[in-house]
């Protein structure tokens, strides 16, 4: 067996030494679980690392690999905590499912069991994914690897900090206004929200059922594509997805000749860092010298999807997160002395600050006389920003940005301000508006830290991304691992530290290893 | 300008119990939060259709087929009550 860096290994050049036998299934996995226990106590990218799972499954492929011979066979993963598996407790960061055992595994999720991936754990999050730096976590808050003091973006920072620092190979995040992209800017990795509909949302815990959609962090460009490859697909359990008009490719390009590349003014205006400024137009020329070309475009509506976003968003989530009432799983208030006491008190213990503000909008917004200057206007605004993207595709084949106007904050800085929090997201909130495809991939260090660019595209040109994202990769050639550095937290620490009554239950063995046991 | 009854009633309509510091706090927050939503209110919309879904799939449908689905005991699993195979629910107040 080689010595291999788990900062950098790619699961492009893992799966070769799978299949050419320099490495087992058991020894790559274990490469993981030594850096979790390297790692983890600083990075807490993890609510549950399955140990059991891990170790029992990769040396069942090991013994079965003529039989478990598969495109992504051994590989092992992090899942985000919102994405339900059988066998091992889902919490979504949340106190109110502290201690729900899920009896079914989500759709993305079963697929890639299926291929025989090798489960790691499960990362941390913002409660129900509604953050961008997984503070809202109710048991703990992952911090950023290349500056401890920082967070990792949200809200799949588990899964981005879980990559960053060695401790997957790669991850499933879920993003509903940036929560893949966002965290895989500050990390310094690949992030992909592919079109609505490409991957089935069954088994993902619903926050705002018209937006989510589930998506790959990897290292790599072309580790984004294999993953996204075997995540894709109809399913008849979720009546929103839809089949992919052609396969996803594994990308090659090294060349963006002919390529058009617009880039929104209203991206660029305000509130942008001077050095995220700085790598964006770095990488807008070494775009240009690709052989691609770049012109300023307008998205007009572009100041008014952030508004938007914040009905529509808490709006179904307020729907959704009806169901948490503490009747059929989840937490359950102590002695309620009737039935709606105990839907009130469950309710208001169960859920974080975040969650319960959001929940606030969205019953506000929906509630009667507020319903058509809210819900009904934001949907409407949905329908500009929408053709703003459909006109701006007539003249360019990609749009660019940076994926956040900022690096890695500090723990503790933004929390006291909900709003300032929000606007983390001002440039990737549109895209899920309009239901498009788009990647962030790091295009360089701003103080030592990472920046996103971001590449958005017409629905279902994944492939088109994919080929262009791995040029541009190519070319700027990022190399800096993180530090796991220290520069020292704005609060003793931003998030909330989960009581021990609160901590998630045992989970006991992943179905992965538990079904494959029972045969 | 949402005041602290409207955050009481939404409260209400929303089954959560809010404390009164949590009250008081959620007022001044919603009421930022509303204002920057309410920047929607410049532009004129009155000819716009709504999105609420951005996909042209419609009525999606399925053979009219029983499927197995979920048996009692999982979907009880979880519960916190149980009391003759039905989840158990404190009396109606």
């Amino acid at each position: 067996m080689t010595a291999l860096d788990p900062l950098r290994l790619t699961a492009r050049v893992a799966k070769r030494l799978l299949v050419d036998g320099e490495i087992s299934s058991a020894e790559l996995t274990k490469v993981y679980l030594d850096q979790i226990a390297a790692v983890e106590a600083r990075v807490r990218a993890y609510i549950r690392v399955t140990y059991d799972n891990a170790a029992k499954y990769s040396t069942k492929v090991d013994r079965e690999m003529q039989a478990m011979r598969g495109p992504l066979a051994g590989l092992p993963i992090a899942i985000k905590d919102n994405m339900v598996t059988e066998g091992v407790t889902t919490t979504c960061a949340s106190r109110i499912l502290h201690n729900y055992m899920p009896v079914y595994t989500a759709t993305a999720v079963r697929q890639v069991w299926d291929d025989h991936v090798v489960m790691l754990g499960k990362t941390n999050l913002d409660e129900f994914a509604m953050g961008s730096s997984t503070e809202n976590s109710s048991y703990q808050t992952t911090r950023n690897p290349w500056d401890l003091a920082t967070v990792p973006g949200g809200s799949s920072g588990g899964s981005a900090a879980a990559v960053a620092a060695g401790e997957a190979l790669w991850a499933l995040g879920s993003d509903t206004g940036g929560s893949i992209r966002q965290p895989a800017a500050l990390c310094g990795i690949v992030g992909m929200k592919p079109t609505y509909g490409a991957v089935s949302r069954y088994g993902l815990v619903a926050f705002a059922s018209s937006l989510d959609q589930i998506g790959p962090l990897t290292r790599s460009v072309y580790d984004c594509a294999l993953l996204l490859q075997h995540i894709v697909g109809q399913d008849p359990n979720d009546a929103t997805s839809v089949a992919l008009p052609e396969p996803v490719a594994l990308p090659d390009a090294e060349r963006l000749d002919g390529l058009r590349v617009g880039i929104p003014a209203e991206y660029l205006a305000a509130g942008i860092e001077p050095g995220v400024r700085a790598r964006f137009d770095e990488t807008i020329a070494r775009v240009e010298e690709l052989g691609g070309t770049c012109a300023q475009i307008s998205l007009p509506h572009t100041e008014y999807a952030l508004p938007a976003y914040y009905i529509i968003a808490p709006a179904e989530a307020s729907a959704n997160l009806a169901r948490f009432d503490g009747v059929r799983y989840g937490y359950r208030c102590a002695d309620p002395v009737d039935l709606l006491d105990m839907y009130e008190r469950t309710r208001g213990e169960g859920f974080g600050p975040e969650v319960k503000r959001r929940i606030m909008i969205g019953t506000y917004a929906l509630s009667a006389g507020y319903y058509d200057a809210y819900y009904g206007r934001a949907q409407k605004v949905r329908t500009l920003v929408r053709r703003d993207f459909e006109r701006a595709f007539a003249d360019v084949d990609l749009i660019a940005s940076p994926t956040s106007p900022s690096v890695a904050f500090k723990a503790g800085s933004r929390t006291a301000d909900p709003l300032s929090m929000y606007m983390c997201d001002i440039c990737t909130i549109p895209v899920n508006l309009a239901g498009l495809p788009a990647i962030s991939i790091p295009c360089g260090l701003s103080d030592g830290l990472p920046v996103g660019f971001q590449l958005i595209g017409p629905a279902f040109s994944e492939n088109r991304i994919l080929q262009a994202a791995h040029a541009l990769e190519g070319a700027i050639g990022f190399a800096p691992a993180p530090t796991f550095c220290d520069s020292g937290a704005v609060a003793p620490d931003g998030g909330g530290e989960a009581a021990a009554e609160w901590s998630p239950q045992p989970g006991g063995l992943c179905a992965q290893a538990w079904k494959e046991a029972q045969e | 300008m949402i005041g602290e009854d409207d955050v009481r009633y939404v409260a209400k309509l929303a089954r959560l119990r809010l404390e009164q510091d949590e009250v008081a706090r959620m007022t001044g927050e919603l009421a930022k939060i509303l204002a920057h939503i309410d920047k929607m209110s410049e532009l004129d919309t009155a000819d716009v259709p709504p999105t609420a879904h951005v996909l042209d799939v419609v009525n999606v449908t399925r053979p009219d087929k029983p499927r197995p689905s979920l048996s009692r005991a999982d979907a009880l699993r979880n519960a916190p009550a149980v009391s003759d195979d039905c989840f158990r629910v404190p009396r109606m107040g």
